[in-house]
């Protein structure tokens, strides 16, 4: 492949795809009207992006470690910001966000803050520091800086943890949109989005992972916006419907005052499958308290510095400047979408709940409902329910239930829209899922690969064996996530928040007094791994098991107690041992300073 | 060595700005999340959900370019900025 040439031209290239990718969007939309059938656009539009994305893998294929673990180290800003966008926006954000903002309102909008907040303190704490160090891994860091196999091995066990919770969640996802879109058992299409993630990454590591998360974002920001851009057109809310829906979202406070929340009985919702939920919290007001919404926030935003996958997208930048700049792309490009999320819940709501609209079903009799093709569809998926409780023959809103996940991909089916929609939505949704499969299985498998196997048992393994260990391991790991995820134990949302409880607690101090702090030495960083991933899984397996908890920490943000602790633990212990030594000292200051080589010299 | 630590000084109050910034819209302001709510801010939303829907995000994606603006004119003061450009 001529290197330098497919740099040059990046715009064009991913110019030309998107092009394309409109293109293949209006011949499905002519082949509907020519009559398609619904599940041929499904599995048309699923199969064709992932054999694009194979192709960009295939095309990325390297035998070259620094191209195979961080590029090349060649990744322009606004590029590698796409990249990052699709590499964070995971099935949770794309799937399941809408959902969790559309039924718990203002509780679960700390997600949105979180999650986008948590750039600033990467931004300024970490990217360009990790950048100039030149390392390949996260754990690459740490075992430099701190010096010492054990503190590489823990912090090799902390981004495992942390990741493997993440990336179960992730296949989860790609398996319910497979099986969804292809009609196949979730057990298969597990396996399904699992090679198709493998596709993406077993041949080119790094270098294959940039170029299909570019075209995955593409994708996948294609298909959140234009559903929501049609609907707010189609229900006459207004043509950006970013800056107009605020006649919508008090429309959709009155409703609620007039229907009112009425509690279901416990007998009641025994008889609503698993997973589902009713509207039961204000779309708009403030119904959370100032801590449970800050904890939230603050959890989700020191999660977002300390996970690895992340961490090394910002390895691929030319210099220590891109790296900064690169975050604000980043950050720019996921806030596309998360502020899409919120209009999103907003519509969708609407659409099922006003009477006064054609789609609203609220009022409507049982009968009428359960004649309506999406419903039964979504009815047959097990994503909707609809009782009559009260027994007056007329649906109300505590009588209609819906999985989170419907909320992004049964809408534009509710609202009326062509079926080439969801399709799209399909592909979007696989997209963000696996572009953040790919990325944390890399994370995982590269960890272990460069820093358990090359930095402690061999490390004189030539490049060709180091990346053939790498490449098993992740196939490895992938099928053990496929295997964990097949078992559903947590939902996607959950599970995702989980991740980054465990990489606060145990990696958010070590790397941040890592660069700020020059006293913070191996004993301390130590301490405050182990003691603060050892706390937060006791704190979480304590209030799963009926414990009360303090200060209202949940299982949801749990890392906080953990990094807490952390901070103690290594400052402590990092005070009462010897300071680290000269050369150490020096190594701080030399990341302190843009320019000049990288510290690892390479 | 004492121009690297002037760097880091300058450095380090830039780190300071930002966070206050930071953690004004991504902390400060929910504490008042309720009685903010009443009022209507941009747009006709209510100021928190505008906030929690794009305000908030809309003020870290300013706040992370400008950051990255000012630290580059700093390692530009100071001589240390990279020879290479992106």
């Amino acid at each position: 492949m001529i290197k330098g040439k497919f740099i040059d031209n990046l715009p064009k290239v991913y110019g030309i795809y998107t092009g394309g990718f409109i293109g293949f969007i209006i011949l499905m939309a002519i082949g509907e009207q020519m009559g398609m059938t619904a599940k041929a656009i499904g599995v048309a539009f699923v199969a064709f992006t992932i054999f694009i994305y194979a192709i960009i893998g295939w095309l990325s294929r390297t035998a070259q470690a620094d191209a195979y673990y961080v590029a090349g180290r060649q990744v322009p800003t606004v590029f590698n910001g796409m990249a990052t966008a699709a590499d964070w926006m995971s099935g949770a954000s794309f799937v399941a966000m809408a959902g969790g903002i559309y039924f718990k309102g203002y509780g679960y909008m700390a997600l949105l803050v979180g999650w986008t907040g948590g750039y600033v303190l990467v931004a300024t704490l970490l990217a360009p520091y990790l950048r100039k160090f030149g390392c390949y891994t996260v754990p690459d860091f740490i075992g430099t800086r701190y010096g010492g196999n054990l503190a590489r091995f823990c912090a090799v066990v902390v981004l495992t943890v942390a990741s493997f919770t993440y990336v179960t969640a992730q296949i989860n996802a790609t398996g319910t949109i497979a099986s969804v879109a292809l009609d196949i058992d979730f057990q298969y299409a597990v396996y399904i989005g699992l090679i198709s993630i493998l596709l993406c990454s077993m041949l080119g590591g790094m270098r294959a992972v940039t170029w299909t998360q570019v075209a995955q974002y593409i994708v996948l920001i294609i298909a959140y916006m234009l559903p929501i851009f049609w609907i707010s057109n189609k229900i006459g809310a207004g043509f950006f419907p970013h800056f107009m829906l605020a006649d919508e979202v008090a429309r959709i406070g009155e409703l609620e005052q007039q229907f009112g929340f009425i509690k279901n009985s416990a007998a009641d919702l025994a008889t609503v499958p698993k997973g589902l939920a009713g509207i039961t919290k204000a779309h708009s007001a403030v119904n959370a308290t100032p801590w449970a919404f800050i904890s939230l926030a603050l959890a989700m935003m020191m999660g977002t510095a300390s996970l690895p996958h992340v961490m090394m997208r910002y390895f691929t930048t030319p210099s220590v400047k891109a790296a900064r700049k690169s975050v604000g792309w980043s950050l720019f490009f996921i806030f596309l979408l998360y502020s899409s999320a919120p209009m999103l819940a907003t519509l969708s709501k609407l659409s099922l709940i006003d009477p006064t609209l054609p789609t609203g079903i609220i009022g409507k009799s049982f009968a009428e409902v359960q004649a309506l093709d999406w419903f039964q569809n979504w009815n047959a998926a097990n994503l909707m329910f609809i009782s009559d409780f009260n027994g007056n023959g007329t649906l109300e809103l505590n009588e209609f239930f819906m999985g989170g996940k419907a909320v992004v991909l049964a809408t534009p089916e509710i609202a009326g829209l062509p079926y080439v929609i969801s399709g799209l939505v399909a592909a979007g949704g696989m997209a963000a899922a696996m572009s953040t499969a790919d990325g944390l299985i890399l994370a995982i498998a590269n960890a272990i690969s460069h820093d358990v196997y090359y930095k402690m048992i061999d490390p004189k393994a030539e490049t060709a064996k180091r990346l053939l260990v790498a490449r098993v391991l992740l196939v490895v790991i992938g099928f053990a996530g496929a295997t964990i995820a097949a078992m559903e134990i947590q939902g996607i949302l959950g599970s995702v928040i989980w991740a980054f409880d465990f990489a606060m607690s145990g990696l958010f101090f070590p790397l941040v007094l890592g660069v700020w702090w020059k006293r913070a030495n191996r004993q301390g960083a130590v301490a405050g791994m182990v003691l603060g991933l050892g706390s937060a899984i006791w704190y979480l397996v304590w209030v799963r098991t009926g414990g009360s908890g303090f200060l209202e920490i949940t299982q949801l943000t749990f890392g906080i107690f953990g990094a807490a602790v952390s901070l103690v633990a290594m400052v402590v212990v990092s005070l009462m041992t010897a300071e680290p030594d000269a050369a150490t000292q020096r190594m701080v200051d030399e990341v302190r300073i843009p320019s000049g080589k990288t510290v690892t010299g390479k | 060595m004492s121009n690297a630590i002037k760097h880091w000084e300058k450095t380090r109050s830039l780190l300071f700005v930002t966070l206050a910034i930071w953690f004004v819209f991504s902390i400060g302001i929910f504490l008042f999340a309720a009685e903010m709510n009443e009022v209507t801010g941009p747009f006709g939303y209510p100021w928190t959900y505008w906030f929690t829907c794009q305000g908030s995000l809309g003020i870290f994606v300013i706040l992370v370019f400008w950051f990255a603006n000012r630290q580059e004119k700093i390692d530009e003061e100071f001589g240390f900025n990279e020879r290479e450009d992106s």
